[in-house]
C-alpha cells in the first residue's frame, strides 16, 4: 500500500502558517504572561480573546440549543437532517471556549475554582457554572454519534433514556448562558457607551444568539454540501430563513425601541468610531433581514449564503462594539490586539473548522442515521414526520 | 464601627510620603523612578496625582457595597465588617472582571507575571485590625490623610468645610458616589478638576446585576415547565396520530 500524502492546497499552507504563528504566541503566552502575549491593560483589561473568543464563540455555537429545541422539543422532526451538524457545531464551539478561557485567565490552573468557591452575586460566576454544565450536556448529546460509530447499544439505549430532561436541561442552560453574557456589562453602566449600554443587554443577546444559531446552521450546512457534496436541503434552509428574518427583525425592532427609550439617537450625529461601528453594525444585520423576506432570496442557494454571511458579521461587530468599541472612550484606553492575541484567535477558529471536518468525515454526522434509537422509538418518530 | 480614611486635597503637600509608607508597607521596590509615576499600577497601590497646583490622591475607595466584591465570581474579594476591602490571592483566578467592573478603575493586575495576582490597596486591614493607623495616614505630614472612624471623619470634614466655606467646594466625595464609600475627598475646586470621576451613579452598582441574577431560579423553573410541557404535548400529539395512522 503506498502512504497518501495530504495535497498542498493554499487553504492548508495558510491553515499551517496560521497554526504555527498560534503555537508561537502560545509559548510566549506561556513565558511572558499576559503582558507578553497581549495589548491588555489595567484600564482595559478584556480584549479579544473575551470579545470574539468567548462572546461571539458561544453566540455562534447556539445552533445547538436552538435546533434541539426545534426538533426534540418542539418535534418539529424535519429539521432533523440539520441537527447533528449544529450539535456537533456547539460541543466543539464550547469546547473551544474553555480552550479560549485557559489562554485569557491570568491563572488557567484554577479555572475550576467557581465550581468549589461560590459567590452567586456574580455573573462571572453563572456564566462559569453554565459552561461547565452545558459543556457537560453537549458532550452526552453528541456522544451517541460516537456509539452508533461503533455499534455500541447498550450505552445508547442509556443516553435515550435521559436525552428528553437532558435536552430540556440544555436549552434552559443556553438561555441562561446565552443572556448572562450580555448581562456582564450591566455592571458598567459608565463605561459602556450609550449605543450598547442597555437594561435589556441579557435579552439583546439572548435573541441575537438564537438568530446567529440558525444563521450558523445554515452556513454549515451550505459549506457540507459542497465539502462532502452531499444535495443541500434548500427547502429545509429556506423556511429557516423565514424564522431567521421574523427573528432579526424582533430583534432590531428592539433595539430601535430601547433605543427610542434612552433617548440616545442622538448619539448617531456625531462622527466619532462609534457611531460608524454602531451603523455598520446595524447594516450588516438590517439588509440581510429585509432581502430574506424574499422568496427569490430564500430559494437561491448562493443569496441565502451571502445574507447568512452578512448576518453573522453583524453579529460578531455587536459583540466586539460591546466588548471592545463601546468599552474605550468609558475606559480612557486604546485597544488594539496584539498579534499573538489574533493568531491564537486565528488558531482556534482554524482548529475549529479542521476539527468539524475530520468528525463529520469519520462519524455519522450527515448521513441519514436510522440505528439512532432503540426501534421502539424509531417508529414514533417516522409516523410524526409523516404527519408533520 | 467603620474605618474610613479622609484625604483633604487643600492640605496636601504632594510630599508623596503616603506612597513611600505604602510601598514600604506592602514590601514594594520604591524609588524616584517610580515615585513619578503618577498612576496606580501593580507595584503601586496609591499614587498622588498633580492636577496643576492641586494634588490628588488614588487609592482603593473601600466602597460600602463595593462593585469588585459582587462581580468576583470565586469570591476572592471580600467587604470587611472593619470598613477595608480585602483580597484573597488564593482563590482568585485571573478573570479580571473586577479591574473591568471597576466604577473607579482601581484594581491593577501583574500583567507580567506567570503567576499573577490582582493587587490594591486594602486599607492596611491588618494594621487596622490591630488598632493601628494606615501606612499612608501615619507618614502624612501634614494630615492631608487621615485614618478613623467613618462617622467620625464625615462629622469632620463638614466641619472643615462649614468653618472654612471659601476654601472648600462645599461637597464630599464619597458620601453618595456608587452608594457611598470608605475613601472620602475634600477639594478646593469641583472634584473632575482633581482627577475624580464625577459620572460614577450615585447607587450602588451590584444591584444592576443582581436585579439579573436574582431572577435565575424563576426563569429555570417556569422554563422547566414550559419545555416540558411543550414536548409533553407535541409528542403526545406524535402519539396520538400514529394509533389514528394504525386504525386506518
Amino acid at each position: 500500500m503506498k502512504l497518501k500524502l495530504p495535497k498542498i492546497t493554499v487553504w492548508r499552507a495558510i491553515f499551517a502558517v496560521v497554526l504555527l504563528s498560534g503555537l508561537y504566541a502560545t509559548y510566549l503566552r506561556i513565558m511572558y504572561g499576559l503582558g507578553g502575549a497581549t495589548n491588555l491593560s489595567d484600564k482595559f483589561p478584556w480584549g479579544l480573546w473575551i470579545g470574539f473568543d468567548v462572546l461571539c464563540g458561544v453566540g455562534l455555537a447556539a445552533g445547538g440549543f436552538t435546533l434541539v429545541a426545534i426538533v426534540h422539543i418542539f418535534n418539529i422532526e424535519r429539521y432533523k437532517p440539520i441537527l447533528r451538524p449544529a450539535i456537533l457545531t456547539a460541543f466543539l464551539g464550547y469546547s473551544l471556549v474553555v480552550v479560549a478561557l485557559l489562554y485569557d485567565l491570568g491563572r488557567p490552573d484554577r479555572i475550576w475554582h467557581p465550581l468549589i468557591m461560590w459567590n452567586p452575586h456574580s455573573v462571572m460566576f453563572e456564566v462559569a457554572w453554565c459552561v461547565t454544565l452545558y459543556s457537560t450536556v453537549l458532550f452526552l448529546e453528541f456522544i451517541p454519534v460516537v456509539f452508533e460509530k461503533f455499534g455500541w447499544h447498550k450505552p445508547l439505549e442509556w443516553i435515550h433514556n435521559i436525552s428528553v430532561p437532558l435536552m430540556i436541561a440544555g436549552v434552559l442552560l443556553s438561555t441562561l448562558h446565552q443572556s448572562s453574557l450580555g448581562s456582564l456589562y450591566l455592571i458598567v453602566p459608565e463605561k459602556l457607551y450609550p449605543l450598547w449600554y442597555s437594561p435589556l443587554l441579557p435579552l439583546l443577546f439572548y435573541i441575537s444568539a438564537i438568530a446567529v444559531g440558525l444563521s450558523m446552521t445554515i452556513f454549515e450546512s451550505w459549506h457540507s454540501s459542497r465539502a462532502f457534496g452531499r444535495a443541500l436541503e434548500l427547502p429545509l434552509l429556506a423556511s429557516m430563513a423565514r424564522v431567521l428574518a421574523v427573528l432579526m427583525s424582533a430583534y432590531l425592532w428592539l433595539r430601535f425601541l430601547d433605543m427610542a427609550r434612552r433617548d440616545v439617537f442622538g448619539l448617531l450625529l456625531r462622527n466619532r468610531t462609534e457611531t460608524w461601528l454602531f451603523a455598520l453594525e446595524i447594516g450588516l444585520m438590517v439588509v440581510p433581514t429585509l432581502l430574506l423576506y424574499q422568496r427569490k432570496v430564500r430559494m437561491s442557494p448562493g443569496a441565502l449564503y451571502a445574507c447568512v454571511v452578512m448576518i453573522l458579521f453583524g453579529f460578531i461587530a455587536n459583540r466586539l462594539n460591546v466588548a471592545v468599541t463601546g468599552m474605550e472612550a468609558g475606559s480612557g484606553a486604546h485597544y488594539i490586539p496584539k498579534w499573538t492575541e489574533v493568531a491564537v484567535t486565528l488558531s482556534i477558529v482554524g482548529a475549529g473548522f479542521a476539527i468539524f471536518r475530520v468528525i463529520a468525515e469519520y462519524f455519522p454526522i450527515f448521513e441519514a442515521h436510522p440505528h439512532e434509537h432503540a426501534p421502539e422509538m424509531e417508529k414514533t418518530e417516522a409516523d410524526s414526520v409523516a404527519v408533520g | 464601627m467603620s474605618r474610613a480614611i479622609l484625604y483633604d486635597s487643600t492640605l496636601c503637600i504632594g510630599c508623596k510620603a503616603c506612597e513611600g509608607g505604602c510601598a514600604e508597607r506592602w514590601g514594594l521596590p520604591y524609588d524616584d523612578k517610580i515615585a513619578a509615576e503618577e498612576r496606580i499600577s501593580a507595584h503601586k497601590l496609591t499614587a498622588v496625582e498633580t492636577h496643576g497646583e492641586r494634588y490628588s490622591r488614588r487609592l482603593c475607595m473601600h466602597c460600602a457595597e463595593p462593585t469588585c466584591v459582587s462581580v468576583c465570581p470565586v469570591g476572592a474579594l471580600q467587604k470587611t465588617s472593619l470598613g477595608p476591602v480585602v483580597y484573597d490571592a488564593e482563590k482568585c483566578m485571573g478573570c479580571r472582571y473586577c479591574l473591568q467592573a471597576c466604577p473607579f478603575q482601581v484594581p491593577t493586575y501583574e500583567w507580567n507575571k506567570r503567576l499573577p495576582k490582582m493587587r490594591k490597596c486594602d486599607m492596611c486591614y491588618e494594621r487596622q485590625s490591630q488598632g493601628k493607623q494606615t501606612a499612608c495616614a501615619e507618614v502624612c505630614p501634614t494630615g492631608a490623610t487621615k485614618n478613623g472612624d467613618r462617622d467620625q471623619l464625615l462629622a469632620e470634614a463638614r466641619q472643615r468645610i462649614a468653618e472654612k466655606p471659601g476654601q472648600y467646594y462645599g461637597k464630599i466625595y464619597g458620601v453618595k458616589e456608587v452608594g457611598g464609600t470608605s475613601v472620602l475627598f475634600l477639594s478646593a475646586v469641583p472634584f473632575e478638576q482633581i482627577g475624580l470621576r464625577t459620572n460614577v451613579p450615585q447607587e450602588a452598582l451590584p444591584d444592576l446585576t443582581w436585579r439579573v441574577l436574582d431572577l435565575t431560579p424563576d426563569i429555570v423553573s417556569t422554563g422547566s415547565i414550559l419545555l416540558g410541557g411543550i414536548w409533553w404535548i407535541t409528542n403526545r400529539r406524535g402519539e396520538v396520530a400514529r394509533k389514528e395512522g394504525r386504525r386506518k
